[in-house]
């Protein structure tokens, strides 16, 4: 079960490299080059939180990108072009199928994600090490070279997990335009969802007030993986509360990709 | 036992979005083939074939019947280890090669090296396109994927072989090519299952054939069964006789048309007596040059099936609602 799982993710991340989907790293890392010399010119220390910002914002931006891109279209396509009729009729179940599919993009979003923080370390160290000033100016909120900063890129790839969980879920039944828009939506929504739990607050009716909290545990709750702003101001984030943050992505990931193999079984390839 | 056996084999769709009508494209389909069969499975455009290969391949599901293939239920994991599929006009990925592909598809059985590797170097040469093994499929033609859909559908090894309109695509030296193959996996002892709407390859290929009209199975049987002591007319060719003296032989000529040298072809009604017209030909002087039963074709037996079917069944494949 698991060879076949691999095989089928492995495809799935040869697809994406031989796609050029890691070509969006060479624009990030001109990204993080240019923004690193013109922020030079600003006061010492706000610099360093720039790149920390810029760096994190762009890593989240460009992860979501692929996540959703990638993500919308990695059954649907199988099933448009019929490639999936010469996979399905092997030795593999459909939920199978489905795994390998979500565990190649996850592949993909990892090495493109350990390569931007690469690529922000860097970009960091070197500053560090040409404007030795800078450590002592930044010290008062974190280091320059912070090892906090890998938190929060934590974060960011078990978001873009539920991220790519939903896009494929999506992918089971319905075209790319239509799951890019419902993926984006729902990320959206995701990063204000924190709202809906307050809504008694706000409204006097008892039934709008329940379809709220009843949303609030179905959509996902995205917010909390942004930590971008404490690690940057160096304010702790706890180990428990990555934790925490992390097992809530990766089940709600699980879940969504549960209800993707369920569409997925019954469906009729016509 | 039988390699494929269905029974009452049917599958309705929904059509339309907002009042959504049932359609029946496949209806209580019953067949069965023996092991070691070369089985045409034939019909015109839209009779049900591709949906009768989807529902054994388990890739749609019936809405009712039973479908057994090796004595097991049609999607059991034993069975796609046995069995190989060829899907019409097959399609793969652009940024594979061949030689990638069907490595893929040879891990998916757990083949592996170096049988893996032999097996694929095997098939590639064996159907033509060894040479473009590291070619992307994106730069295949049509006839190219056709061959590579063959090869990944062998790569297993397979008890039975499913092939959706294997001709597709195909010019004349790759038809002559898979006509072969089809042979030759005949001969080590595969079943081989084919659905065509191209007869002369059925006649060619199979030992039996089922004909499948509007998603219903209007015939099935051995080829020889089907087409022999059929005999459709008799051509008798004469000579030294003129075509007007052979018009006066009465109702069993159906038609006579003269030929160089002062011959006639003399186009005779199935029921007649052929010693009693050849006596009355050499009473007018005339002698007999030839005489050939005209037997029915497949094409001739299928055209009747169909044309059968249509009128049996004039109100198409819609449901009644309710």
């Amino acid at each position: 079960m698991a060879r076949v799982i691999l095989l089928v993710a492995y495809h799935v991340f040869k697809e994406s490299v031989r796609d050029k989907v890691l070509y969006n790293l060479v624009l990030f890392a001109t990204l993080m080059i240019s923004a690193s010399y013109l922020v030079g010119q600003l006061t010492a220390g706000q610099d360093i939180k720039i790149i920390k910002d810029l760096g994190l914002a762009a890593s989240a931006v460009f992860g979501l990108f692929i996540a959703v891109f990638i993500g919308v279209g990695l059954v649907w396509k199988e099933v448009d072009r019929r490639s999936v009729y010469n996979v399905l009729v092997k030795p593999l179940r459909r939920h199978h199928f489905i795994v390998g599919k979500f565990i190649g993009l996850a592949l993909t979003l990892l090495v493109n994600l350990a390569v931007m923080a690469t690529a922000v370390y860097l970009v960091l160290a070197v500053m560090a090490w040409t404007e030795p000033g800078l450590a002592n100016a930044a010290i008062v909120d974190a280091p320059v070279v912070d090892p906090n900063l890998l938190k929060a890129f934590l974060l960011i790839y078990v978001q873009l997990l539920v991220v790519t969980a939903l896009a494929l879920f999506f992918s089971t039944f319905s075209s790319p335009m239509l799951s890019a828009a419902l993926t984006f939506g729902l990320y959206v929504v995701g990063h204000f969802n924190a709202d809906l739990a307050h809504f008694e607050n706000v409204v006097k009716s008892r039934a709008a007030a329940r379809l709220a909290g009843a949303l609030y545990y179905l959509l996902p709750n995205l917010a909390p993986f942004d930590v971008k702003a404490a690690v940057v101001h160096g304010q702790a984030v706890p180990a428990g509360y990555v934790l925490l943050t992390c097992g809530y992505g990766l089940l709600y990931a699980a879940a969504v990709l549960g209800l993707a193999m369920l569409v997925f079984a019954r469906r009729d390839f016509k | 036992m039988a390699a494929i056996e269905t029974d009452g084999l049917t599958k309705d769709y929904a059509v339309g979005f907002w009042r959504p009508r049932p359609y029946r494209a496949l209806d209580g389909v019953t067949l069965r083939v023996e092991a070691n069969e070369v089985f045409g499975f034939l019909g015109p455009n839209g009779a049900g074939k591709t949906t009768t290969l989807k529902l054994l391949m388990q890739l749609i599901y019936p809405t009712a019947g039973r479908i057994s293939i090796l004595g097991r239920p049609a999607g059991d994991p034993e069975v796609r280890r046995r069995v190989g599929f060829l899907p019409e006009a097959p399609y793969f990925y652009d940024y594979l090669t061949a030689e990638e592909l069907l490595t893929y598809f040879a891990g998916l059985f757990g083949i592996r090296n170096p049988e893996r590797r032999r097996r694929v170097g095997d098939l590639l040469d064996r159907l033509g396109i060894g040479g473009e093994r590291r070619l992307p499929m994106r730069k295949f033609s049509k006839g190219m994927l056709q061959r590579v859909g063959l090869a990944q559908a062998l790569i297993n090894d397979p008890e039975i072989v499913f092939l959706d309109e294997p001709m597709s695509g195909l010019d004349p030296i790759g038809r002559r090519d898979v006509c072969a193959l089809i042979l030759s996996l005949r001969d080590r002892g595969c079943t081989v299952f084919f659905s065509s709407h191209i007869l002369s390859d059925a006649e060619t290929l199979c030992s039996r054939v089922g004909i499948l009209a509007g998603g219903k199975m209007v015939a099935t049987g051995l080829l020889s069964e089907m087409l022999a002591f059929k005999v459709a007319g008799w051509e008798l060719v004469v000579a030294g006789i003129d075509a007007a003296a052979l018009g006066m032989l009465g109702a069993v000529v159906r038609g006579v048309a003269p030929m160089a040298d002062g011959r006639c072809t003399v186009d005779l009604a199935p029921d007649c007596e052929p010693e009693r017209v050849i006596a009355a030909v050499h009473d007018r002087g005339g002698r007999l040059v030839s005489l050939n039963p005209m037997r029915l074709t497949l094409e001739d037996v299928f055209v009747a099936q169909v044309k059968a079917s249509q009128a049996a069944a004039p109100a198409g494949r819609f449901m009644p609602e309710g």
